[in-house]
């Protein structure tokens, strides 16, 4: 802290941390671009919301998988577990949708924290499978419980209130996006400002190496908990919202499907990134949409095209694909 | 002379505005909802085809007004696709029907859409009973479940001559639904249910199961299982366990014996009786055109999706006929109720109390004609009403 | 009870079957293949095609299931998996779901979106009593060819160069290509015999749970059940977690059916914290 850092000023940790953590332009026009959709195109406001719930979702897997490298392929039993949270609990007199949203991200985070413990031992495939063996569990538990769940009918008896007692969830999509939006941008602080912490870049040690780590003095396994518990919070926030903007809740929102649908969005877009998963989503999702309208019988095949075409040119997802390009570009002027 | 001449004037000019205005009249816009991908591809296949010689028999307009329909994909059980699906058909195409619907939870889903946004619905499929109470512009041209199972299990006791049956269903919705009607009506007509058991959704082996039916030592089997892979599985689950639907009343709906099922099995499934709204071997004159027409157009025989996709594009052009091609909510589903026609499944209406449907229900059994298995009618029950909403009352 | 152990361990066959490609291949190259199962769809599709369009008897469908699937799966791994040795395994996890989602694309395509049917000739259906325990025909067969088939392996891996190859590749790649171990074609061979293989399953398994196009994605999560219960490269360790999975999953379903497949699943998770690399797995 003291005579050294006038010399190497831009070496010093907490300079370097600083300068992470500056608003990039092209963010700041980013975050304003999320903002058009209710000028441009006023009639995909739904679409639009289903986006930016999705992009939560992949904001919160990013987090333990592209920083802290475990790879999961089961984050929809939090994800899941929030949407029912705010389901059941809206039949029973609660139906403010920010309460509910609160009381769907303790739950999650409560069964990330108590899940965390197995998570962190575990390494490789063993850690896949767990992940996998733990959603595919509360899968069936939903199914087996349809007294409380529904079943496979789906949740039902939803009652949604509006918005802090004034915004109704209307047929427009007009409220649905407005609060989609809004807990995206909060929770992508939050994200952000925790990946540029020293935690976070304890959390990229781990996923480098994870055996060193304990060595220079950075328990893993406590870090590895913590993060995982985050993730489960904002997965478990975002299914709440899906289920208040929609006032559905199904089964798959529990289902291997769901788990395999984010993993494809995240990897699309980049992993570890941040930005990787909010781009993944409106790729896909659009895509989706797109070649659905097109061709409702086959479109999973130009989907797939399109999945193979990018891992095999783009290997660090399209955001790593735009980042060599403006690297190239930039070498040569 | 001179007001007879402004007269015939007058009379020429309202029908030139008549006839420009008639022109110029938006398409009337269906919104077909179906799962095109997914693991119930096969059921929008079929009843996609349906509706497509449909229109093709029929022309492209109704009520005056040229017909045009916007297809989309829900992919399978996804209540939330489906309800923003609704959604963007209604707001961004304006479409003035929604339809198609094979899933419940969709339907279920759906229904808010269509009564927020007053929308006349025309269910195809989707056969829990509640769906039609969900929005008073929804009604439904297929079948419920314990339409169809309520009167198997009435059947099974009587002229079913059976005293103790063991029940098998899927353990979801439409699983238990059949498991309830036909328990139900069967106790209620003097038979025994001397055990039962639920299976996974999706089950790839059922000799755990056939194996504790075994067990019980009943004289009927009532099976329930989602159509697909799975009716062909358990029919030869049974088979390996030795039961034989030639001595035991093997009994299930529809999906039992369907085609691909009979195909896979052969001759083990002579003596399996199903229940049904529908079966392309039904003996009367419109349903032997229907299933001609649709052989000819698709290579294979319509089923109970096909006959829904059929009856509710005939629903939404007579309703369309009735309203002089008006298509506000209130005004089609008002000509909707209590309307009737003859269908290649037979005689059917929509109940004007309930917007659902009142049909004739087979009770048949496979056997043996020229060499090929087919569905055999042999009992049938009159305009059958569901008896849920009934009991609602 | 002996029933019930007969039936499951028939289907823990067809679940070895299906997944011990897998295990060999993610255990050698640790190429994560999430389009194995595509490959056991593809062995069903050529079964049932013979048979409708061509008339051909069910046994001599096998070896041509076998045998398509493994060219197949040659020329998939030699132009497109090849390259992705190296990659990382989040991109490995998106190239092979990609291509799952254009074989269930292409089979709606080619064959339609209907359930196939396949009659089985008589003497592989019905069943007989053995002993008060209803033994199924079609079950014995699959038992009698799965076993025939795992003594080749084991005998093929421990008696012959090419499986003193396959091994060694497994044990110590860079070792192995130090030696002058010619490792891609090894490999190469290696991968299309377990593409072979899982289409073996495949077309086994239409006459016991159907075939529609969904199948490359349902069998998937079994198939990863197998491969990481049993422990990677360890074709014991498949037999022994596919039998294993098959006879609980029968038994569970028989004596407490009210949990469905809830107890398959805790009982992975619970072995895979016991044994994290896998019953019979090395690492």
């Amino acid at each position: 802290m003291a005579s050294e850092s006038d010399s190497g000023a831009a070496f010093s940790p907490r300079n370097f941390l600083a300068s992470r953590t500056r608003w990039h332009a092209l963010e700041i026009v980013f975050w304003l671009s999320t903002l058009l959709p209710f000028v441009l195109v006023p009639d995909y406001l739904q679409l639009a919301s289903q986006i930016a719930i999705a992009a939560l979702f992949a904001i919160s897997l990013d987090l333990i998988l592209g920083f802290a490298g475990i790879v999961s392929i089961g984050h929809a039993a939090y994800f899941g577990l929030g949407a029912y949270t705010a389901g059941i609990v809206s039949k029973y007199g609660v139906s403010e949708p920010v309460v509910l949203l609160v009381l769907a991200a303790i739950v999650s985070g409560t069964l990330g924290y108590a899940t965390s413990f197995i998570i962190s031992r575990f390494r490789h495939l063993a850690l896949i499978m767990i992940t996998l063996g733990i959603c595919l569990m509360l899968y069936e538990a939903a199914n087996l419980t349809s007294w409380l769940t529904g079943g496979a009918d789906g949740l039902q008896g939803i009652k949604i209130g509006p918005l802090l007692g004034t915004f109704k969830f209307d047929l427009y999509g007009k409220t649905a996006y407005a609060y989609a939006l809004v807990v995206l941008f909060l929770c992508f602080l939050v994200c952000r400002r925790l990946i540029h912490s020293p935690f976070g870049l304890t959390l990229r040690g781990i996923r480098e190496n994870p055996v060193r780590m304990p060595a220079i003095g950075a328990p893993s396994d406590a870090h590895i908990r913590k993060i995982y518990t985050i993730a489960a919070v904002i997965a478990g926030m975002a299914g709440a919202v899906l289920a208040q903007t929609t006032s559905t809740v199904s089964l798959e929102v529990l289902g291997f499907q769901r788990s395999a649908d984010v993993l494809v969005m995240l990897i699309l877009g980049g992993a570890g990134k941040l930005y990787g998963g909010i781009l993944g989503s409106i790729v896909y999702l659009v895509a989706r949409d797109q070649f659905s309208g097109i061709n409702p019988q086959y479109w999973y095949f130009w989907i797939g095209l399109m999945m193979v075409l990018v891992v095999m040119y783009l290997p660090n997802g399209l955001l790593g694909g735009l980042e060599k390009l403006t690297r190239r570009w930039r070498a040569k002027s | 002379m001179k007001q007879l001449s402004i007269g015939i004037l007058g009379a020429a000019a309202s029908v030139l505005a008549a006839t420009v205005s008639f022109a110029q009249q938006p398409p009337v816009k269906i919104g077909l909802i179906l799962p095109y991908s997914g693991q119930f591809a096969d059921t929008a296949t079929q009843m996609d085809n349906a509706i497509k010689l449909y229109v093709k028999q029929h022309g492209d307009s109704a009520g005056g007004r040229k017909i045009e329909i916007i297809r989309k994909d829900s992919g399978g059980i996804a209540p939330d696709v489906a309800k923003r699906l609704a959604q963007e058909l209604v707001v961004r195409d304006k479409v003035d029907v929604l339809t198609g619907l094979v899933l419940t939870p969709n339907a279920l889903a759906i229904a808010d859409v269509s009564a927020e946004a007053k929308k006349f619905t025309v269910i195809m499929n989707a056969a829990t009973s509640i769906i039609t109470t969900k929005s008073p512009y929804m009604a439904r041209v297929s079948v419920t479940t314990p339409m169809l199972n309520e009167s198997l299990g009435s059947w099974a006791a009587k002229a079913g001559g059976t005293k103790r049956v063991f029940s098998m269903v899927s353990d979801f919705g439409p699983g238990i639904d059949a498991e309830e009607g036909f328990m139900r009506a069967y106790k209620e007509a003097g038979g025994q249910i001397v055990g039962s058991v639920r299976f996974p959704v999706a089950n790839p082996d059922f000799a755990a199961f056939v194996q504790r039916a075994k067990d019980s030592n009943p004289d009927g089997i009532f099976a329930w299982v989602p159509g697909g892979v799975q009716p062909a599985a358990i029919g030869k689950a049974l088979n390996e366990r030795g039961i034989d639907p030639k001595k035991m009343k093997v009994m299930g709906q529809d999906a039992l014996a369907s085609d691909e099922a009979l195909a896979s099995q052969g001759d083990l499934a002579l003596g399996i009786i199903t229940v049904a709204n529908y079966d392309h071997n039904l003996a009367n004159k419109l349903n032997r055109a229907f299933v001609a027409a649709y052989a000819a157009d698709y290579k294979r025989n319509p089923d109970f999706f096909s006959i829904g996709g059929w009856d509710g594009m005939h629903l939404i052009y007579e309703v369309l006929k009735k309203t002089g091609g008006k298509t506000d909510g209130e005004a089609m589903i008002g000509a909707a109720k209590g309307m009737k026609w003859d269908s290649p499944r037979g005689p059917m209406s929509i109940d004007p109390e309930t917007r659902d449907v009142i049909e004739d229900v087979y009770i048949r059994r496979v056997e043996k004609v020229a060499g090929k298995l087919v569905n055999v009618e042999f009992d049938t029950i009159r305009s059958v009403k569901d008896p849920v909403k009934a009991r609602m009352k | 009870m002996a029933g019930i152990l007969f039936d499951g361990f028939a289907y823990g066959m067809l679940l070895f079957l299906l997944s011990v490609g897998l295990s060999v291949t993610l255990g050698m190259m640790n190429f994560i293949n999430l389009s194995h199962a595509s490959f056991g769809m593809l062995g069903g599709y050529v079964t049932v095609t013979l048979m409708q369009q061509l008339g051909w008897p069910f046994l001599a469908t096998l070896p041509a299931a076998f045998v398509i699937s493994a060219l197949v799966g040659m020329v998939m791994e030699r132009f497109m998996f090849r390259r992705m040795y190296r990659a990382t395994d989040l991109d490995q996890t998106l190239l092979t779901i990609g291509v799952v989602f254009m074989s269930i694309a292409g089979a709606a395509y080619i064959w339609g979106t209907v359930q196939q049917p396949v009659v089985m000739p008589d003497y592989l259906s019905g069943s007989f009593l053995v002993g008060g325990v209803n033994i199924a025909r079609y079950r014995l067969f699959l038992i009698v060819v799965a076993l025939v088939i795992t003594l080749l392996m084991i005998g093929g891996l421990e008696w012959t160069r090419f499986g003193a190859q396959i091994r060694a590749a497994v044990d110590n790649q860079r070792m192995a290509r130090g030696l002058g171990l010619d490792v891609d074609r090894t490999f190469s061979l290696t991968f299309s015999l377990g593409s072979g293989l899982a289409g073996l399953g495949g077309a086994l398994a239409i006459a016991m749970v159907g075939l529609d196009p969904g199948f490359a994605f349902a069998y998937l999560i079994y198939v990863l059940i197998v491969v990481s219960v049993g422990g990677l490269a360890s074709i014991w360790g498949s037999f022994v977690a596919a039998s294993l999975l098959g006879i609980c999953d029968m038994a569970g379903k028989y004596y407490v059916p009210q949990l469905g497949s809830f107890l398959i699943y805790l009982m992975m998770v619970g072995i895979l914290m016991w044994r994290p690399a896998g019953l019979f797995g090395k690492r």
